[in-house]
């Protein structure tokens, strides 16, 4: 008799947040962004994400960013309760301007990367993590 | 980069198998007499390389009936492209005549007429007689097998895959990727691929502990064929912990990591590769996204989705194999390779007709012995079918519309819930329905048929996580099975919205009434990836209830609405 009853709670549980996703969540996170940017335009290009498409444990999903020339990365988890994950700071001396770590997700949501340049300017990455329920591949 | 007459001569390498002529009786005396294995094998031998591709075997070592699906839908980009195409206007796209050998063998309509006439497909001993041919016109061809291999069937269940290892070392393969192999658990797949003769590849087999590439699995091998320095990369089924028990096998860690296959692409380019072969379990939406984002791969050897392609498919300077499954099908692939380039390709999609092709005598012999121990619980009797069972279908196949009465008989359910996998023969009407039979679309290492209470709300969670997996428009977020069959519930669903609003008019089947999301409903199910999963196996279930029946008679299926096509 599987699939417990508590099982399947804690499954509901998870699903629930993924979809129930309200949008202040997003404003907040959007927040924070204003934050540290103050507002400046983001490029597109220099900072690079790496995050799997499908997360294999929303619990600890391993994310990795990269962006050559940054002073600050700055990673948000838009969906989660509280967006902010991390923000790393690299000082003059940092041989390379990288990290990688391993973040909780709530549910389906766009993990982003900020990276504040040396020059002041600002460049941004997304990327979308599903948590899923999983099943039945072929 | 590849010429358009190179394409043309691969047209007409597929235009010579398809055959135009003398197909259309449905007699199984014409069919045999119009085909022959010469006209099987038959190839202008070309350049310098042969890749011979076998891939989603599922433990199939003898001969078997194998539907392909009627209902198999595009979405994103995807939409109206091969592969998905199905029955009359795949045969138009093809140019396949009705009722002819490719009829048969690549798409569905008149499935039980043709199969009667045409015979089995499959059969390892006659997929032996066929590499032996190839090796014969090219000895230093590489075989690649695409995996999916040690997993499907009664003997390769009570062997924990042994039998499939001992039959496919026989056939010398040179490298593998891997899916439900690793459903054996960590440790037998330790074994088992540490006693491999060949190379077992995935670079996206990772530590889960550390998140670096995995020891037991090398990323590629290099091979020198004809001449060429060669690298197979291999690319196991990204979402192995997802759509499978990761608790299984918790030590590994999968995903696409595409940023990593450009990395290995780019290395082996660096210490000289000619010619890059990746050997995929991806599937084939995810290989052609990959292709076209990944630069470097002359040949991707597609699995996992169970596709059967006449033609590759070109993305960019890559071109897309696909193999089909269950060995029905092997893919022949000749290479021109010069100056550190593919300069053209010859391709052949063979079909296994098992009534056409002669056993190989020593394989044949060898699967006898894997499967004697077992000989009479395989040959027993439990039904007859006087309708059409398969599975192959988005939706639901009536080999799991049997299994899902099953469930609500045997496990007294209001719903039932099979998991949408493609694996699986099928079986012709007046057929008996033997234990091998059950065992051939239930086979697995959590075969537990749970019993449980779920809410409305949470079974729409279910239905549309899951839609989302098939038809999420981006085939990243795709893990390549079909939807989960429901029993005793049907719905409406639109594939072109989004994850939480596809799924509509959920009904309670047997009351007519709506799904209520607050009330508690039982359901019975199985393939849990769950730990701890109680119940007993689904084969016990599903045969339990065909010896009550005697006779199977699969009806239309007419619970589940599809909209937005």
């Amino acid at each position: 008799m599987q699939l417990s009853r508590r099982n399947v709670m804690i499954m509901g549980t998870g699903a629930f947040v993924a979809f129930g996703l309200p949008m202040s969540a997003n404003a907040k996170g959007e927040d924070e962004i204003a934050a540290f940017t103050g507002g400046a335009e983001m490029a597109d290009t220099g900072i690079t994400l790496t995050a799997p498409e499908i997360a294999e444990n929303g619990n600890t999903v391993p994310i990795e960013v990269s962006a050559p020339g940054a002073t600050e990365i700055m990673v948000l988890a838009l969906g989660n309760p509280v967006p902010p994950v991390a923000t790393f700071k690299f000082g003059p001396l940092a041989a390379s301007q990288h990290a990688s770590t391993r973040i909780r997700l709530a549910g389906t949501q766009d993990v982003v990367a900020i990276a504040k340049m040396a020059d002041g300017s600002f460049a941004k990455a997304s990327s979308t993590v599903k948590v899923t329920i999983g099943g039945c591949g072929g | 980069m590849i010429s358009r007459r190179d394409f043309l001569q691969t047209s007409m390498a597929a235009a010579a198998l398809l055959g135009t002529s003398g197909f259309g009786s449905w007699a199984r005396l014409a069919a045999q007499q119009a085909l022959s294995q010469d006209q099987l094998l038959e190839f202008d031998t070309f350049g310098n390389v042969s890749l011979i591709h076998v891939t989603d075997i599922h433990a199939q070592l003898k001969p078997i009936y194998f539907r392909e699906p009627s209902v198999n839908l595009g979405v994103g980009p995807n939409k109206g492209e091969v592969p998905h195409v199905t029955g009359a206007d795949f045969r138009r796209l093809y140019g396949i005549d009705d009722g002819s050998p490719a009829h048969y063998a690549l798409s569905s309509g008149d499935f039980a007429a043709l199969a009667a006439g045409y015979g089995r497909v499959g059969g390892l001993d006659r997929v032996a007689t066929v590499i032996n041919a190839i090796r014969a016109d090219r000895p230093d061809a590489l075989l690649l097998d695409g995996g999916d291999t040690w997993h499907g069937s009664y003997t390769c269940y009570h062997s924990q895959g042994q039998d499939m290892v001992n039959v496919m070392n026989a056939l010398k393969p040179d490298a593998m990727t891997f899916h439900w192999e690793f459903t054996l658990g960590s440790d037998r797949v330790t074994e088992l691929v540490e006693g491999l003769p060949y190379a077992a590849l995935g670079q996206n087999i990772f530590d889960a502990e550390w998140d670096e590439p995995a020891e037991l699995f090398k990323p590629y091998e290099f091979f020198e064929r004809g001449g060429v320095k060669i690298a197979v990369i291999g690319q196991a089924f990204p979402y192995m912990p997802i759509a499978n028990p990761g608790w299984m096998f918790p030590e590994y860690s999968f995903g696409i990591r595409d940023e990593h296959m450009q990395q290995m692409v780019d290395e082996v380019r660096a210490e000289g590769a000619e010619l890059v072969v990746c050997l995929s379990h991806n599937g084939f939406d995810v290989d052609k996204k990959m292709a076209g984002i990944v630069t470097g791969i002359d040949v991707i050897l597609s699995g996992h989705t169970h596709d059967a392609l006449p033609e590759p498919v070109q993305v960019g300077d890559t071109i897309i194999v696909a193999s089909g499954s269950n060995g029905k099908f092997v893919s022949r692939v000749d290479l021109d390779v010069r100056d550190g380039r593919m300069m053209g390709f010859r391709h052949k999609l063979i079909p296994i007709f098992s009534d056409v092709i002669t056993p190989d005598a020593e394989i044949a012999a060898l699967i006898d012995e894997q499967r004697a121990p077992h000989a009479e619980a395989l040959a027993e009797v439990i039904g007859r079918t006087d309708g059409l069972l398969y599975r192959r279908g988005n939706f639901n196949g009536s080999w799991d519309d049997l299994i899902c009465d099953a469930l609500l008989t045997r496990r007294e359910a209001e719903i039932a819930l099979s998991p949408g996998v493609r694996w699986g023969p099928s079986l012709i009407p007046g057929q008996d329905i033997t234990r091998e039979d059950i065992w051939g679309v239930t086979s697995m290492t959590y075969p537990e048929a749970y019993r449980s209470e779920m809410t409305g709300e949470f079974l729409k969670i279910v239905l549309e996580d899951v839609a989302d997996n098939i038809f999420n428009p981006d085939p990243y977020y795709q893990q390549g099975g079909d939807m989960v069959r429901t029993g005793g519930l049907g719905y409406k669903i639109d594939i072109s919205k989004p994850q939480g609003e596809r799924i509509t008019d959920m009904t309670l089947l047997a009351t007519g009434e709506a799904i209520d999301p607050a009330r508690n409903y039982v359901v019975a199910g199985w393939a849990s990836v769950n730990e701890g999963t109680e119940g007993p196996p689904i084969w016990d279930v599903v045969e339990e209830h065909i010896r009550n029946l005697g006779t199977v008679s699969p009806a239309e299926n007419t619970s589940v609405t599809v909209t937005g096509l």
